[in-house]
């Protein structure tokens, strides 16, 4: 029976070609434009740690002063920032599974061999347990202890492009690189490593996208070498030499927690840190907040404005394709209804009419899909042209090409199920009354 | 012509009337809001900076091996390689001007801070970007002076970013002072930076911070110079082209620089760039989503034509003996014509009808949810007097088509 409805609806395509072309065409541009538009945004929003992301969690307080403070309005402006000491008071309660501080910079690297001129890279000053928390995997040497870090030893894992880049890819553990006109000892090469977007150095002046950080410095060697956080925040007049002192933020603190009970232990934990803080005079706005990776990322706007509209765009436009084949659809079934009329006094019943024309439908919306399919692949090519952060990562996956044709069919047999349910609602006697 | 034969007819096919009126309306409500979006795009990207964009050219460096620390001897030190880059700058034969200057509009490094009256930041409060610069800043930029003066050679400053010192005058932009001074004669008045006073001894007519982002949005006009050299391991400086020589002068600035002191780093891509690279970079992404959404609006439209066109022939041909009987009782080719124009007339009416109503929701929730401002009605009067002539259009053929039925299909059994 499946093969006569193909056959049927095969023939009654071809006869009216052009509708037939007017309705994939339409079709067609609507799933692509849907696609590609889905596509980029599950690529900004999608979860870049997604076998740790609910167990990491971002602690925020807020140390601004009394002047200006609304109970439950006030927030900071500068979207989770710490200072620099009571970040480390979070980090040596040791409340948390693990946890570490960070900030980024800019590290000026002077490869040793000759010829090669000096280069800024991305680094991230950070502690020693932000390699485990990350699951950051290594591919010669290892991260450094707490020791190392509290004793500011001159230390620094160095990215799989960098280690290419200076020794060829060969094991530079051991090696000496001086960054910042001082000399660090290279005690870790990373594999290929950069989550997408780079969800710890959001709002730290970093780029969301791309290969990932070049230098892992320990934070205190770092600092005590001068070099100076990317983004810096300070609510009073400051002394920018002394930032760890000063009225400014620049660090970021992220905690591992084992499950939803440990996140509510350690917000309670958090709070009375600041209550007391609050009783020594220091802060003022007892608000604290624990988001996890995915309600970090949302509340630091990580999709931007522009790519949710354009996905709104593009479903409103999808809408308006289907409305279109419905009409089309049913302008095609109704011109039948001799046809019909004919076959239900042959004994055709309302369901088989019905499942004829959802045939039809579907053949529509598999075409559809392979024509929305290749507008997809020019729509990501077009997005690869623009020198947006993302651009070079915006790709078709295996995942949104089922997709694409899971969206066409369906939103086909939507289309067809109005003209279709007319088409076997007619009745055959006046059909087949000569007129 | 009555109506009501008219109106006895669609309501014979209700479901494809519903489904025109729903295509029109829905396409009414996304093309006014997408047009509009385009419109503040457009307007956001053709923002003027105040500055003469053609001739500029910023030159990003850093020195390595330069002094360290914060002594009087390092700075002075690194004056000095500042004065040396900005003299050996202004020899070249095809610079107009060079100034020392920390940033540049839309460039997107940013030193800004808070204004008010009194140093307890009490009061109003006005944020504002600072742009440290030497006396030739303004002229390089190209900056209109409105009142007052500039600075003097004296009155410049030098030391590097963490200096307590502060500058006891300023010049400011003119939103800065009709907002701290709203009924005028903000020159020679004393305002207060971050709790530290200055006076304004100038006033300039337009100058656009350096960042482009959102959150600058609200004083995307609010700038601030300062007589301050700014010394460090970087520094930048602002050079203002002989009319269409930028790029020869980006090429031998580059040399002459690296002839001076080879010991500096001026990256390939971000070292050396004329104020249009910068604005093209920074706006790529605006004009991007401006294209796109032109292109769906267009296509759209089109998808919207060709559905009236493929239901408007459907019913033409379903019609056929009803307009034969009509031709035979008398009707002319132009009325068969016209019958058709009106049906489409009220069809895309309820339509747009419909549409204008989904175009004022889309866009409160594009308000609420996207901080867009509020639809002028101006874009919806135009889009539905469009669709409705795009509905016309579309409705052309066919009715041309029916026309052409001969009468004698009337006394035809089939």
């Amino acid at each position: 029976m499946f093969g006569y409805y193909l056959n049927l609806a095969l023939r009654s395509l071809r006869r009216n070609r052009v509708l037939t072309a007017l309705m994939v065409l339409a079709l067609g541009l609507g799933i692509g434009a849907c696609i590609t538009t889905l596509t980029v945004l599950k690529l900004l929003s999608g979860d870049p740690i997604p076998q740790k992301s609910e167990r990491l969690f971002h602690p925020e307080i807020d140390p601004l002063p009394a002047q200006g403070y609304v109970p439950g309005q006030s927030k900071p402006p500068w979207g989770g920032l710490m200072p620099y000491i009571d970040a480390m008071n979070l980090l040596h309660a040791g409340k948390a599974e693990r946890q570490a501080v960070m900030a980024l910079t800019q590290a000026k690297v002077e490869p040793q061999h000759l010829g090669q001129k000096p280069f800024f890279s991305d680094g991230v000053m950070t502690t020693a347990a932000f390699f485990q928390m990350f699951d950051v995997p290594f591919e010669y040497g290892s991260g450094w202890s707490e020791r190392d870090g509290e004793s500011r030893a001159r230390v620094v894992v160095i990215a799989d492009f960098l280690n290419d880049k200076l020794y060829a890819g060969r094991n530079s553990v051991g090696e000496t690189i001086r960054i910042n006109d001082h000399d660090y000892r290279i005690v870790g090469v990373l594999k290929p490593w950069s989550p997408q977007p780079r969800f710890y150095a959001v709002g730290l002046g970093g780029r969301s996208y791309g290969n990932g950080d070049a230098v892992y410095l320990p934070l205190q060697s770092a600092r005590a070498d001068a070099m100076d956080p990317q983004n810096v925040s300070c609510w009073e007049a400051a002394d920018i030499k002394h930032l760890e002192t000063s009225p400014c933020v620049f660090v970021y603190v992220w905690v591992e927690l084992g499950s939803a009970a440990d996140a509510a232990a350690y917000k309670t934990y958090l709070s009375n840190y600041v209550q007391q803080q609050i009783a020594l005079g220091r802060f003022h706005r007892p608000e604290v907040a624990l988001p996890d990776v995915m309600r970090f990322m949302r509340d630091m706007q990580v999709v931007p404005d522009d790519v949710r509209l354009q996905a709104g765009l593009a479903f409103g436009f999808l809408l308006i394709c289907v409305v279109n084949t419905v009409g089309l659809l049913l302008a095609k079934c109704l011109r039948r209804s001799r046809e019909i009329g004919v076959r239900r006094a042959l004994g055709a019943t309302r369901r088989t009419i019905f499942a004829q024309f959802m045939v039809e439908s579907a053949l529509i919306g598999l075409a559809g899909g392979v024509l929305g399919l290749i507008f997809a692949e020019l729509g990501l090519w077009a997005i690869r042209q623009q020198p947006a952060q993302y651009a070079a990562l915006a790709r078709l996956d295996l995942a949104m090409f089922a997709f694409t044709f899971v969206v066409a069919v369906l939103a086909s047999l939507l289309a067809g199920v109005l003209p279709a349910w007319r088409a076997c609602m007619l009745v055959p006697a006046p059909q087949l009354k000569g007129n | 012509m009555s109506l009501h034969p008219v109106i006895t007819a669609l309501r014979r096919h209700k479901a494809g009337v519903a489904l025109i009126v729903l295509q029109i309306a829905l396409t009414l409500a996304i093309v006014c809001n997408a047009i509009f979006l385009i419109h503040q795009r457009i307007q956001r990207v053709n923002r003027p900076t105040g500055a003469i964009e053609e001739e500029l050219v910023r030159i990003s460096q850093t020195w390595f091996g330069a002094p360290t620390g914060d002594g009087a001897a390092a700075i002075e030190k690194l004056d000095a390689m500042q004065r040396t880059d900005l003299a050996t700058l202004r020899a070249l034969p095809d610079v107009q001007d060079v100034a020392a200057s920390t940033s540049m509009p839309l460039q997107g490094m940013i030193y800004s801070g808070n204004l008010s009256l009194n140093p307890q930041q009490a009061g109003i409060n006005v944020m504002a970007a600072y742009y440290y610069g030497g006396e030739r800043l303004r002229p390089t930029l190209g900056v209109r002076l409105i009142a007052g003066r500039d600075f003097t050679a004296d009155e410049i400053l030098h030391h590097g970013i963490s200096s307590d010192v502060a500058s006891p005058v300023v010049i400011v932009s003119k939103p800065v002072a009709d907002k701290l001074f709203p009924r005028g004669g903000a020159l020679g008045k004393t305002i207060y930076q971050d709790g530290k006073p200055a006076t304004i001894v100038g006033i300039i007519e337009r100058l656009q911070t350096p960042t482009t982002q959102a959150w600058g949005s609200t004083w995307a006009y609010n700038s601030v110079l300062e007589p301050v050299r700014l010394d460090g391991a970087s520094a930048s400086y602002a050079v203002r082209a002989r009319p269409g020589r930028e790029q020869a002068v980006m090429r031998e600035a580059r040399k002459a620089l690296l002839a001076v002191n080879p010991l500096r780093v001026m990256p390939e891509s971000w070292g050396i760039q004329s104020l249009s690279q910068i604005r093209a970079k920074v706006y790529r992404a605006d004009q991007a989503m401006a294209l796109l959404m032109g292109t769906i609006c267009v296509i759209l439209l089109g998808v919207t034509a060709a559905g009236i066109v493929g239901l408007t022939s459907f019913w033409v041909g379903q019609r056929h003996k009803q307009i034969g009987v009509r031709r035979a009782l008398g009707a002319r080719k132009a009325d068969i014509v016209r019958y058709f124009q009106v049906e489409n007339l009220l069809v895309a009416g309820g339509g747009v009808v419909l549409g204008v109503a989904l175009a004022a929701l889309l866009n409160v929730w594009l308000m609420a949810h996207y901080a867009m401002p509020r639809l002028p009605p101006g874009y919806v009067v135009v889009g539905a007097l469009a669709l409705l002539v795009l509905g016309q259009l579309a409705v052309w053929v066919p009715a041309r088509r029916a026309s052409c039925v001969p009468p004698v299909v009337a006394t035809r059994a089939a």
